[in-house]
């Protein structure tokens, strides 16, 4: 069964369709990359999943369970929608780091925060923040900024930047971790460093789903490739075979212009 | 002479300060409620809001003061109000006005990225506002704040319109004695005041100085 199932979504922004018709499933372990040029809807779709667009149509299951359908409108009360987004994980275009918490706080907030409506919360407070910690410098090891848990964003790099919003969130141990251009706001010279620990995530087989420009990359760290023209999915399959020998004219076209640059 | 001059300004400065704090004390939340209608997503309640502060910034202090004062008792009939209260009301009502366009600045300028990335890692709206953007909403709106606070230290003198015996009041009552310095002597306690706010406002500057 497939971690992720998108049926039929379809979201307009007054009169402009920006998605249409969208339907694809994930399985876990699996690595998505979307690619599409700007404008194509992509990042909208990953807006809809983490629930910070309602689609208009359509539905979202992850491991079975229904979160979202358009067609249920009591099921999208913000109490309730604030649970099923803790299915996805979003990391975002600009970090969107917190500034006034130092990296590992950035990592450590939300959990700390839901451990409070834990029942043994008040009981065992200084044990479950401590693990909590543990676990969010753990995280931070594993990016490669162990030394830089005391840094404030400011002070850190914009790719040291991004890989601590990637701790931030695998953190609340989402189903399914998503990437909005997690490169496009970093200096060239930066990029390698996130595409590292990215790659390094599709190795120890995360659940992800990566909007992005890097073809090469999507190419060789995608299982799955998915490329969106106006607000639709053009086409759809395997990253090797979409990105080598796309079977649609519009995804050659659009493959076309990043080899030739 | 001098010594009795100091304490005559001195009870006068006691005055000002109360203006000072209990203008801050009431019009401080009142603002931030009006900065929330002047960003409701209701059109009515933002239109009225805004003329409101519109109304509210668009004309002197000072009249507001005499409407306040003079107007309940020559419009409907009503008893006047003790001259101090007459004051205060108007110093909230036009200082919670301009705090509500500091908050609502200070507010907006938090980027929406900040509110997203709480949502997605599922915090609460409360928790939110007060473990992610209330500090970025401090630390932008300091700088405004601490304009708006020195200039209400010296706009309380303008209370004399109506005979509230705050500093300048105190000092020109000398004039009728023919001692004019007591006049210029009013300013030290402003300087001394206003040279006090400033400095707590660079410490409280400083203190936040540790994140961008």
């Amino acid at each position: 069964m497939p971690v992720l199932e998108v049926q039929n979504i379809e979201k307009r922004f007054g009169a402009t369709h920006v998605l249409q018709n969208i339907t694809f499933s994930l399985e876990e372990g699996q690595a998505l990359a979307v690619i599409g040029s700007s404008g194509s809807g992509k990042t909208t779709l990953l807006r809809c999943l983490n629930f910070l667009e309602r689609p208009d149509r359509g539905s979202i299951t992850v491991r079975g369970e229904l979160l979202f359908d358009a067609a249920d409108p009591a099921a999208q009360q913000e109490a309730q929608v604030r649970r099923k987004r803790l299915h996805f994980g979003l990391v975002f275009q600009s970090f969107n780091l917190f500034p006034q918490y130092t990296a590992l706080e950035n990592v450590a907030l939300a959990c700390r925060l839901l451990a409070q409506e834990r029942p043994d919360f008040r009981a065992n407070r200084a044990q479950i923040l401590k693990e909590i910690d543990e676990r969010a410098y753990a995280l931070l090891e594993q990016m490669g900024l162990c030394e830089r848990a005391g840094h404030y964003p400011h002070q850190l790099s914009g790719g040291q930047q991004q890989r601590v919003a990637i701790a931030r969130a695998l953190a609340l141990s989402p189903d399914i971790l998503c990437f909005d251009e997690p490169t496009s706001a970093l200096d060239p010279e930066l990029t390698g460093e996130v595409l590292r620990v990215i790659r390094s995530l599709a190795e120890r087989r995360t659940t992800m789903v990566i909007v992005t420009h890097e073809m090469a990359f999507a190419r060789d760290v995608a299982d799955q490739v998915l490329f969106m023209d106006g607000g639709v999915i053009i086409e759809q399959g395997e990253a090797r075979q979409v990105i080598d020998c796309p079977q649609q004219e519009r995804t050659r076209q659009f493959l076309s212009r990043y080899s030739a640059s | 002479m001098l010594a009795a001059v100091t304490l005559s300004l001195l009870r006068g400065l006691i005055t000002t300060l109360e203006l000072f704090f209990l203008t801050l004390l009431f019009a401080l939340p009142l603002g931030l409620i009006i900065s929330f209608g002047s960003m409701s997503r209701l059109a009515p309640l933002r239109g009225v809001t805004k003329s409101i502060v519109w109304v509210i910034r668009g004309t002197p202090l000072m009249l507001q003061i005499l409407v306040v004062f003079y107007g309940p008792g020559l419009l409907f009939g009503l008893p006047l109000l003790p001259r101090f209260t007459a004051a205060l009301v108007s110093f909230v009502i036009n200082y919670a006005c301009y705090f509500s366009e500091i908050f609502r600045g200070g507010i907006q300028s938090v980027p929406a990225g900040q509110y997203e990335a709480g949502q997605v890692l599922g915090m609460t709206r409360p928790q939110i506002f007060f473990r992610v953007t209330l500090l970025q909403v401090v630390k932008r709106i300091v700088p405004p704040m601490s304009n708006e606070f020195i200039t209400l230290v010296k706009d309380t003198a303008l209370v004399r319109i109506i005979s509230v015996y705050e500093i300048i009041w105190m000092g020109e009552s000398y004039i009728k004695k023919g001692m004019i310095w007591p006049l210029f002597y009013t300013a030290v306690f402003y300087l001394a005041v206003n040279g006090l706010l400033t400095l707590l406002f660079g410490r409280f500057e400083r203190k936040l100085s540790y994140f961008k």
